[in-house]
């Protein structure tokens, strides 16, 4: 941890450094800059929650949990010799969490291998656009990996724009083939206890495909509207087999779920410039899958202007959904059941997420600093109608 | 689902009063301003992250859909 810190402080540092020294553009002769710097995005965030369901002990314990995340993002863009616009998007996330209800998947080692962990993330994104025609296409690679869980990912896009760009439509499908190695809790190694599913250390396959599909549309002068469809299946291990389930019967059981799931979110943005000082900006979404999750979140922001560089922007979310046919709590799951699962995630609930954020874009930089265009900072409280409630503190730099 | 309908109805009335007109390019100062943008702050990124693994729904918010166990 106190390394992967020194590391970020080490490249912020790096980057502010390097920034300090102005380019003397005029020397650098403008055929050999054929890739273009646009922008540099810090993102940086501190997670912290608790609660009392956790999943590994059967939907019984502490959730406590805390998670560092940082994301490095690089922009780069050239246009080729047919005038479009080639835009390279490079990615790398390093996430450093400690879970107190990992650490119970084996009570006896104090801090077990699974207590700490590390997520690294890279990805790439090229996008070329042709501006004259409104057209873009747009290709990605990621990949993540973490102590028991890898993935890679790829997707493709489209986009198209209409003559007086008031319109867009946009196309993008994803794929995430996932490969997990499976860690039962310490009881029930190396073989369920005779039950179902993927046993101890078997390699275990998560597959995540999706299709989203978006039109935003320019209303007036002061408005502006998207609606957003992405339906995603997904095939594979989809329960965490590290988390008990307890049944009426007192026996314990490995998490089962079935192999498939189809889900169907329709969201919607709607944006509006109210006056010259405030900005406000409302989400929609409703969400149903074949697990029998109905959800419904509503969440507004309002953008207060106080000058032509800073503002600060209040926000409320507000998520409901109902609970999945395949949940029960401690000790309820009969033993016939075909698939039983503990985890509050998938339970009946609502929550309220609030708070607010900050943003500075001086156009002289922030600090002096003149590529440091923009800072932006963000606290959010979110509670759980069944108890767990969490605090993010986010951070933004951006440089240009 | 009584907090929602009152968000639904403002942004229902939003679009249903205001004429959909042709916007120039010169007339969209308001609209290219970065808060206008129709998409989530970069900033949300990881509160994104979080609702995704504590709550049973996810996509069509511009954020993540697969990748990774969000297992913790």
């Amino acid at each position: 941890m106190k390394y992967i810190s020194l590391t970020i402080v080490a490249l912020y540092l790096g980057i502010i450094a390097s920034f300090a020294q102005s380019i003397k553009k005029d020397s650098i002769p403008y055929e050999k800059r054929k890739l273009k710097f646009e922008q540099v995005d810090l993102v940086n965030s501190y997670y912290h929650q608790e609660g009392n369901n956790s999943a590994v002990t059967g939907g019984v314990g502490t959730e406590k949990l805390t998670d560092l995340s940082n994301t490095f993002d690089l922009k780069l863009s050239k246009y080729d010799k047919k005038g479009r616009k080639h835009t390279y998007n490079f990615e790398l996330g390093v996430d450093t969490y400690t879970s107190a209800s990992s650490d119970n998947i084996d009570p006896s080692t104090v801090t077990s291998a699974s207590y700490a962990d590390v997520r690294v993330y890279p990805s790439l994104s090229w996008d070329i656009a042709n501006e004259q025609k409104g057209k873009s296409i747009g290709f990605s690679i990621s990949s993540s990996a973490e102590y028991d869980y890898t993935s890679i990912g790829a997707g493709l896009s489209f986009a198209k724009s209409s003559k007086d760009k008031n319109t867009e439509f946009s196309a993008k499908i994803q794929a995430f083939l996932d490969t997990w190695k499976v860690i039962l809790p310490i009881e029930l190694r190396p073989d369920n206890d005779g039950g179902v599913g993927y046993l101890q250390n078997e390699s275990a396959p998560r597959n995540s495909f999706s299709a989203a599909f978006s039109l935003s549309q320019v209303i007036n002068k002061n408005l502006q509207a998207l609606i957003m469809v992405e339906p995603g299946y997904q095939t594979g291990l989809l329960a965490t087999r590290y988390q008990r389930v307890y049944f009426t019967n007192n026996t314990v059981r490995a998490e089962f779920l079935p192999s498939e799931r189809i889900k169907l979110p329709i969201g919607a943005r709607v944006n509006y410039f109210l006056g010259d000082h405030i900005v406000l900006r409302s989400f929609l979404r409703y969400y149903k899958d074949n697990w029998d999750i109905n959800s419904q979140t509503a969440e507004i922001e309002t953008s207060i202007k106080l000058s032509s560089f800073a503002s600060i922007s209040p926000f409320y979310r507000y998520y409901q959904q109902s609970e999945s046919k395949y949940f029960a709590a401690y000790g309820l799951h009969t033993i016939s059941q075909e698939f039983y699962s503990s985890d509050y995630d998938l339970s009946k609930f609502h929550s309220d997420y609030f708070g607010a954020g900050i943003r500075f874009a001086p156009p002289a930089g922030v600090l002096g600093i003149s590529r440091l265009s923009t800072i932006e900072l963000r606290y959010g409280h979110y509670n759980r109608s069944n108890g767990l409630n969490s605090n993010i503190i986010s951070m933004n730099l951006r440089f240009k | 689902m009584k907090k929602l309908k009152p968000m639904l109805l403002l942004a229902i009335s939003i679009i249903a009063f205001s004429s959909c007109s042709s916007v120039k390019a010169y007339e969209k100062m308001k609209l290219n301003d970065a808060e206008m943008e129709l998409s989530a702050r970069k900033a949300e990124k990881f509160e994104q992250n979080f609702q995704l693994y504590r709550e049973g729904s996810s996509g069509a918010n511009g954020g993540k859909s697969g990748g990774g166990c969000g297992c913790n």
